[in-house]
Protein backbone atom coordinates (compact mmCIF):
# COMPACT_ATOMS: atom_id res chain seq x y z
CA UNK A 1 0.00 0.00 0.00
CA UNK A 2 1.27 3.41 -0.47
CA UNK A 3 0.16 7.24 0.87
CA UNK A 4 -1.11 9.83 -1.28
CA UNK A 5 -3.38 12.88 -1.15
CA UNK A 6 -6.39 13.23 -3.17
CA UNK A 7 -6.55 16.18 -6.05
CA UNK A 8 -9.81 15.88 -6.71
CA UNK A 9 -13.05 14.45 -8.20
CA UNK A 10 -13.84 12.72 -12.30
CA UNK A 11 -16.91 12.26 -13.07
CA UNK A 12 -17.60 9.76 -15.87
CA UNK A 13 -21.31 9.14 -16.72
CA UNK A 14 -19.98 5.93 -19.68
CA UNK A 15 -18.08 3.50 -17.84
CA UNK A 16 -17.99 0.09 -17.37
CA UNK A 17 -21.04 -1.32 -15.13
CA UNK A 18 -19.05 -2.57 -11.90
CA UNK A 19 -18.27 1.26 -11.81
CA UNK A 20 -21.49 2.16 -10.89
CA UNK A 21 -22.24 3.46 -7.58
CA UNK A 22 -18.17 3.99 -6.74
CA UNK A 23 -16.87 7.27 -6.79
CA UNK A 24 -13.77 8.01 -8.30
CA UNK A 25 -10.66 10.47 -7.13
CA UNK A 26 -7.70 11.62 -8.78
CA UNK A 27 -4.76 11.35 -5.88
CA UNK A 28 -1.42 11.67 -6.23
CA UNK A 29 0.91 9.82 -4.27
CA UNK A 30 3.67 11.30 -1.85
CA UNK A 31 6.76 9.65 -0.74
CA UNK A 32 8.50 10.23 2.25
CA UNK A 33 7.76 14.10 4.00
CA UNK A 34 5.05 13.92 1.92
CA UNK A 35 6.70 15.08 -1.26
CA UNK A 36 5.04 14.13 -4.58
CA UNK A 37 6.23 10.81 -5.83
CA UNK A 38 5.15 9.67 -9.36
CA UNK A 39 2.32 10.67 -11.76
CA UNK A 40 -1.02 10.93 -10.21
CA UNK A 41 -3.91 7.96 -10.56
CA UNK A 42 -7.20 7.35 -10.50
CA UNK A 43 -8.59 5.08 -8.03
CA UNK A 44 -12.07 3.95 -6.39
CA UNK A 45 -12.92 5.40 -2.89
CA UNK A 46 -14.16 2.97 -0.54
CA UNK A 47 -14.04 5.23 2.62
CA UNK A 48 -15.57 8.41 1.54
CA UNK A 49 -12.40 10.59 1.27
CA UNK A 50 -12.25 13.92 0.56
CA UNK A 51 -10.15 16.60 -1.95
CA UNK A 52 -6.40 17.48 0.27
CA UNK A 53 -7.45 14.66 2.54
CA UNK A 54 -4.01 12.26 3.13
CA UNK A 55 -4.96 8.85 2.22
CA UNK A 56 -4.07 4.86 2.39
CA UNK A 57 -4.02 3.07 -1.42
CA UNK A 58 -3.89 -0.38 -2.39
CA UNK A 59 -2.41 -0.38 -5.98
CA UNK A 60 -3.39 -3.93 -6.80
CA UNK A 61 -6.27 -5.68 -8.85
CA UNK A 62 -7.60 -8.26 -6.30
CA UNK A 63 -6.85 -6.08 -3.46
CA UNK A 64 -9.07 -3.02 -4.79
CA UNK A 65 -11.84 -5.05 -6.05
CA UNK A 66 -11.61 -6.77 -2.38
CA UNK A 67 -12.47 -3.22 -1.42
CA UNK A 68 -15.69 -2.58 -3.91
CA UNK A 69 -16.85 -5.93 -2.34
CA UNK A 70 -17.23 -6.52 -6.08
CA UNK A 71 -16.16 -9.88 -7.91
CA UNK A 72 -14.06 -9.78 -11.73
CA UNK A 73 -14.26 -5.64 -11.44
CA UNK A 74 -11.68 -3.82 -14.01
CA UNK A 75 -10.09 -2.23 -11.41
CA UNK A 76 -6.30 -1.66 -10.28
CA UNK A 77 -6.00 0.77 -7.22
CA UNK A 78 -8.43 1.80 -4.23
CA UNK A 79 -8.69 4.18 -1.55
CA UNK A 80 -9.05 1.77 1.26
CA UNK A 81 -8.30 4.89 4.62
CA UNK A 82 -8.05 8.01 5.52
CA UNK A 83 -4.60 8.72 7.42
CA UNK A 84 -4.05 10.56 10.65
CA UNK A 85 -0.75 10.60 10.67
CA UNK A 86 2.20 8.64 9.38
CA UNK A 87 5.15 8.25 12.09
CA UNK A 88 8.39 7.48 11.07
CA UNK A 89 11.14 7.61 14.18
CA UNK A 90 14.58 8.72 12.61
CA UNK B 1 -6.21 3.60 -13.52
CA UNK B 2 -4.90 6.58 -15.11
CA UNK B 3 -6.41 9.39 -17.59
CA UNK B 4 -5.40 9.38 -20.92
CA UNK B 5 -6.10 10.82 -24.29
CA UNK B 6 -7.46 8.13 -27.12
CA UNK B 7 -4.97 9.76 -29.93
CA UNK B 8 -5.17 6.82 -32.26
CA UNK B 9 -6.03 3.01 -33.20
CA UNK B 10 -4.32 0.06 -33.71
CA UNK B 11 -4.78 -2.54 -36.38
CA UNK B 12 -3.36 -5.78 -36.26
CA UNK B 13 -4.51 -8.49 -39.11
CA UNK B 14 -2.58 -11.15 -37.41
CA UNK B 15 -3.35 -11.62 -33.78
CA UNK B 16 -4.13 -13.59 -30.73
CA UNK B 17 -7.72 -15.32 -31.97
CA UNK B 18 -9.50 -13.72 -28.26
CA UNK B 19 -8.31 -10.20 -29.59
CA UNK B 20 -10.39 -10.65 -32.60
CA UNK B 21 -13.32 -8.15 -32.08
CA UNK B 22 -11.52 -6.33 -29.93
CA UNK B 23 -10.71 -2.39 -30.42
CA UNK B 24 -7.21 -1.43 -29.60
CA UNK B 25 -6.39 2.61 -29.00
CA UNK B 26 -3.10 4.56 -28.70
CA UNK B 27 -3.29 6.28 -25.71
CA UNK B 28 -0.95 9.21 -24.42
CA UNK B 29 -1.82 9.35 -20.32
CA UNK B 30 -2.56 12.41 -18.95
CA UNK B 31 -1.61 14.45 -15.38
CA UNK B 32 -4.10 16.33 -13.14
CA UNK B 33 -3.69 19.65 -15.54
CA UNK B 34 -4.60 18.11 -18.48
CA UNK B 35 -1.30 17.46 -20.03
CA UNK B 36 1.01 14.14 -21.19
CA UNK B 37 2.26 11.99 -18.69
CA UNK B 38 4.91 9.66 -19.45
CA UNK B 39 5.04 6.76 -22.17
CA UNK B 40 2.08 6.08 -24.81
CA UNK B 41 0.79 2.85 -24.78
CA UNK B 42 -1.95 0.32 -26.55
CA UNK B 43 -4.86 -0.55 -24.03
CA UNK B 44 -8.56 -2.82 -25.35
CA UNK B 45 -11.62 -0.99 -25.43
CA UNK B 46 -14.04 -2.11 -23.51
CA UNK B 47 -16.28 1.71 -23.28
CA UNK B 48 -16.68 2.58 -26.70
CA UNK B 49 -14.07 5.30 -27.06
CA UNK B 50 -12.91 7.02 -30.13
CA UNK B 51 -10.34 9.22 -30.89
CA UNK B 52 -9.84 12.24 -29.42
CA UNK B 53 -11.80 11.21 -26.41
CA UNK B 54 -10.41 11.61 -22.55
CA UNK B 55 -10.47 8.31 -20.96
CA UNK B 56 -9.92 6.42 -17.89
CA UNK B 57 -8.11 2.86 -18.16
CA UNK B 58 -7.13 0.15 -16.10
CA UNK B 59 -3.58 -1.94 -15.95
CA UNK B 60 -2.82 -5.77 -15.21
CA UNK B 61 -5.24 -8.59 -15.07
CA UNK B 62 -7.91 -6.74 -14.57
CA UNK B 63 -7.75 -5.40 -17.95
CA UNK B 64 -9.28 -8.85 -19.33
CA UNK B 65 -12.06 -8.55 -16.75
CA UNK B 66 -14.42 -6.51 -18.88
CA UNK B 67 -14.04 -9.38 -22.49
CA UNK B 68 -15.18 -11.93 -20.05
CA UNK B 69 -16.00 -15.00 -20.34
CA UNK B 70 -13.15 -14.62 -23.36
CA UNK B 71 -9.97 -13.72 -21.59
CA UNK B 72 -8.00 -11.50 -23.94
CA UNK B 73 -4.24 -11.24 -23.31
CA UNK B 74 -4.67 -7.25 -22.84
CA UNK B 75 -2.49 -5.65 -19.78
CA UNK B 76 -4.16 -2.02 -20.01
CA UNK B 77 -8.21 -1.64 -20.76
CA UNK B 78 -10.10 1.47 -21.06
CA UNK B 79 -13.08 1.02 -18.51
CA UNK B 80 -14.63 4.68 -18.63
CA UNK B 81 -15.19 8.39 -21.10
CA UNK B 82 -14.18 11.18 -18.95
CA UNK B 83 -16.70 13.72 -18.72
CA UNK B 84 -14.37 15.85 -16.00
CA UNK B 85 -12.51 16.32 -13.61
CA UNK B 86 -10.94 18.84 -11.11
CA UNK B 87 -7.76 19.01 -9.52
CA UNK B 88 -6.96 21.14 -6.29
CA UNK B 89 -10.23 23.16 -6.79
CA UNK B 90 -8.86 24.78 -10.42
CA UNK B 91 -10.88 24.39 -12.91
CA UNK B 92 -12.66 21.31 -14.39
CA UNK B 93 -11.04 20.11 -17.72
CA UNK B 94 -13.49 19.60 -19.86
CA UNK B 95 -13.73 16.75 -22.68
CA UNK B 96 -11.95 16.85 -25.62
Amino acid sequence: MIVGRVVGPLVATHKHRKFEGSKLLLVQPLGEGDVPRGPALLAVDTVGAGVHEKVLLVLDGKAAGDAMRKKAAPVDAAIVGIIDYVDIPS
Amino acid sequence: MQVALVIGDVVATRKDASLSGVTLLVLQPLDPEGQPAGRTLVAADAAGAGVGEQVFFVRGREAAFPFFPVEPPVDAAIVGIVDHWSAEGAAPASRA
